[in-house]
């Protein structure tokens, strides 16, 4: 047996927390090594996405790679609104006061064009330490000595060593997995995300949306408009297309047994985007990711041995009520992750894993991924009876009155991070509350959408795959419908009576009995990690450069 | 490490590239040269050689001036160092034998004997696969064929090297050969890059060679018979004993279904079309 081949730090996944930790890493002189699973980095990544650069972040993305904004972002987003909704009646609020509340800047992003763009400034970097990033390796797991986490192992290379092994896997982390420290065990602790990237013509941006030149905007949608999931929507404006997507508590898009693209479907197609999407602009891109709920899924403690979880491995991705922020929380970890490494070598006496532990609870990341108040305030809010209640409340006469008192204070409400940190994950607050606002104080909408979405098989058609046949990456451990059903619906590229999915439902006839069972094929999957948690499955990526490719992302 | 790998430009017979004249004469003048598709994984070997153990790879080509493009293309693909282009009117019209007595004295004439020389198991033309052995043979080497793995131990001055047995995937043998050697690569060769290390290194020489590739002509030696001290009646036509007696062009194979022509600027013949696809429309 050779000698494992050696690396001071191995960073798993090059997504913006690897990005974030590797420079680090490299601008200290960390011989590092980067593995993206990718047939390019941001291959396989997808966001709503907007991204934030907080001015108290101990790192920004700005920070580090000082040409990103002009070279790898889309947009400037300057304006924020969100829209509440009662069938065609909107009541609109600017978030103008929780949008720039902190922030330095918020651009919009396309992961495809930003992480690639990272990952060759990262590998020139990491390549001056005599690491460098390697595209089409997937790390399978942990490499293990005597019990003890020493590197990882890989499908296309022989296991590595490693001083420091950072895991910005992503959502689906299968070395967090491989550790102990992460599992698909809740439903409630993840939102799923479908987006449409939307191709608009030159100019049009401006034109549509009232911003000033180059700059952009992001729209919130929330009420009656996805039939009772728990969740919301969002519009983001790109260079030259938009993102506009839907993103619901898993749990509730499970329990309700919905299709999540025709959820995104009745998004497209509601009279209000009228105004900025009409029939003849082409959706390029259908999408969907995983995305984990800090306030339940964050780790406290991301750390095992020479491992450390960064990014949504770690379950870092804050939802401060209607805002989504991930990618900011990402950099910042891996910065952190890549200090803690550096500082541990030095003094001897603590473990970069505490180090790291410790830096997220100092520099603050850890209270914005965990809020104390929403611990507090959610262990009464979210009981059911107490949901059932304030539900009745708010859609009262009595409610309907208060809020109507409410008018202008609401606006104050929503742009209040305190508030929206403290909102309960209630169908009250997603849905009864916004729309009972429609209702009574919104104004109807005139005219009609033209937008006709793409099928299901059209979507996936227009996908990229390179499929690795005859070694598919997931399989179904319990095929009964009761255990893996739930994966028709909430699979986004499955449906119930579409066969051109990965999921479908069957009858059999087994020694005279009916029985109703799922099939899987993986062709189609994207890759996001739904079914691994709502059915009974065995789940991995695929190997490197195979599976699914997006081209915006 | 130097190695050298053999290719060649064949005429490009992918559908609507090749073109014949009336006689079924391939019309070399409207077909476009390109590289010989099986020479293809000689260079992954070369590569693999080049990344995994150092050193230096380059390329040989016998043939008119205008195969620099191919050998353009060869630099590109195995980022090679320096490319050799053996060239002259007294070469042209060459069987195997008088091409394998050419390019084993071109490997001679290099400044440093080569540890290994790889080849393609057969061109796209002439399809023999008598160049490499044969060239083996004028070396005087060790010659191993249909080779679908490789490793190079450059301290033990061996090779281990997997290869095909009768042509089924199934049967592999594994044999050693000490180098220098002659290889011929198999069409299921596999290179294997199995450390980080070496997939870095073959990031580092595609970027290297981009900027190479370019100005491939200024990394390209031309020789002609003089500068290789060939006697021109061993060369060539004059040095080939194979002897072409003729040539039958295979027939067609005889249509299974009967065609119609049908002028499809003419309404009344494509009336004629709808009418006859109408019977199987509606699903009956």
């Amino acid at each position: 047996m050779t000698e494992h081949e050696h690396y001071e730090a191995v960073v798993v996944g090059a997504g913006p927390g690897g990005a974030a930790a590797a420079a680090t890493l490299a601008a200290n002189d960390v011989e590092t090594l980067v593995l993206e699973r990718g047939v390019d980095a941001g291959s396989k990544n997808v966001s709503g996405g907007l991204l934030f650069a907080e001015e108290d972040a101990p790192y920004t993305i700005g920070d580090l790679f000082p040409e990103f904004r002009d070279a790898a972002s889309e947009r400037p987003v300057t304006e924020s609104y969100i829209h509440n909704v009662a069938g065609d009646k909107v009541h609109t609020i600017d978030l103008d006061r929780v949008h720039h509340e902190g922030t330095a800047w918020c651009d919009s992003v396309l992961r495809r064009r930003m992480d690639s763009w990272l990952a060759e400034r990262v590998h020139e970097l990491t390549r001056e330490t005599g690491g460098g990033l390697l595209t089409e390796v997937r790390a399978n797991g942990l490499l293990r000595e005597n019990g003890e986490i020493v590197g990882v192992t890989c499908d296309e290379l022989d296991p590595i060593r490693a001083d420091v092994v950072v895991a910005a896997d992503g959502v689906n982390s299968e070395l967090a997995r491989d550790a102990g420290l992460m599992d698909y065990a809740e439903p409630d602790e993840y939102f799923q995300g479908v987006k449409a990237v939307v191709d608009l013509p030159d100019g049009a941006i401006e034109e549509r949306f009232d911003v000033p030149e180059g700059k952009g905007a992001s729209h919130l949608f929330a009420g009656d408009l996805f039939d009772g999931v728990r969740g919301g929507g969002f519009l983001y404006t790109n260079e030259d297309t938009l993102s506009i997507g839907t993103v619901f508590h898993l749990d509730s898009l499970a329990e309700e047994r919905a299709e999540p693209h025709e959820l995104l479907d009745s998004l497209l197609t509601h009279p209000l985007l009228a105004q900025w999407v009409d029939g003849d602009d082409d959706e390029v891109e259908y999408s969907a990711k995983l995305v984990p709920d800090s306030k339940r899924a964050a780790h406290p403690s991301p750390h095992e041995d020479r491992l450390l979880l960064v990014g949504d491995a770690a379950g870092q991705m804050q939802a401060q009520g209607p805002i989504i922020k991930g990618m900011n929380h990402a950099v910042s970890a891996g910065g952190l992750a890549a200090e803690a490494f550096v500082e541990s070598r030095t003094r001897g006496n603590v473990t970069a894993g505490e180090l790291y532990e410790q830096k997220l609870h100092r520099e603050g990341v850890m209270d914005d991924l965990r809020p104390t108040r929403y611990r507090a305030s959610s262990a009464v809010t979210e009981h059911d009876a107490v949901e059932r209640l304030t539900d009745a409340v708010v859609d009262s006469p009595l409610g309907r009155v208060g809020l109507r008192a409410l008018e202008g204070t609401v606006q104050r409400l929503f742009n209040s991070p305190f508030v929206l940190g403290t909102i309960p994950d209630t169908k009250t607050s997603y849905v009864t509350i916004p729309r009972v606002l429609a209702e009574e104080l919104g104004e109807r909408i005139e005219g009609e959408s033209d937008v006709e979405p793409p099928s299901l098989a059209d979507r996936i058609g227009d996908l990229t795959y390179d499929t690795d046949i005859g070694n598919p990456h997931i399989e179904v451990v319990d095929e009964s419908y009761e255990a893996s059903g739930t994966a028709v619906t909430a699979c986004p590229v499955s449906a119930e009576g579409f066969g051109g999915g990965c999921y479908r439902s069957e009858t059999v006839q087994s020694n005279g009995d009916e029985e109703r069972v799922v099939s899987l094929d993986t062709q189609p999957c994207v890759e996001c990690g739904t079914c691994a948690v709502v059915a009974e499955t065995d789940w991995e990526h695929p190997r490197g450069g195979k599976g699914v490719e997006f081209r915006e992302g | 490490m130097r190695t050298v790998t053999l290719t060649k430009g064949v005429p490009d017979f992918r559908e609507g590239q090749v073109s014949f004249d009336e006689d079924g004469h391939l019309e070399r003048g409207d077909t476009p040269t390109v590289m010989n598709p099986n020479d293809e994984p000689a260079l992954r070997a070369s590569l693999q050689a080049k990344v995994r153990n150092g050193g230096t790879a380059s390329v040989m080509s016998m043939g008119p001036p205008g195969y620099g493009d191919v050998l353009r293309e060869a630099m590109e693909s195995v980022y090679a160092d320096d490319l050799y282009l053996l060239s002259d009117r007294e070469m042209a019209a060459a069987d195997t034998w008088a091409t394998a007595i050419t390019v084993a004295t071109g490997i001679q004439n290099m400044d440093e004997e080569p540890d290994l020389v790889f080849a393609g198991f057969k061109t796209a033309d002439g399809e023999t696969g008598h160049t490499g052995p044969q060239t083996a043979w004028c070396l005087d080497w060790p010659l191993v064929t249909h080779v679908v793995a490789l490793d190079v131990d450059t301290e033990a001055g061996t090779l281990r090297a997997k290869r095909l047995v009768e042509g089924d995937a199934d049967e592999i043998e594994t044999v050693e050969a000490p180098l220098p050697a002659f290889v011929v690569t198999d069409p299921e060769f596999e290179p294997s890059y199995r450390r980080a290390e070496h997939r870095l290194t073959h990031k580092d020489l595609r970027e290297e060679t981009r900027q190479r590739a370019g100005e491939h002509e200024d990394h390209m030696t031309v020789w002609d018979h003089s500068d290789l001290n060939l006697d021109p009646d061993f060369i060539g036509l004059d040095g080939s004993p194979t002897i072409v007696s003729g040539v039958d062009p295979i027939p067609k194979a005889p249509a299974e279904r009967d065609a119609t022509m049908v002028d499809p600027s003419d309404p009344e013949e494509m009336a004629g079309v709808v009418d006859e696809m109408s019977r199987f429309a509606g699903g009956d």
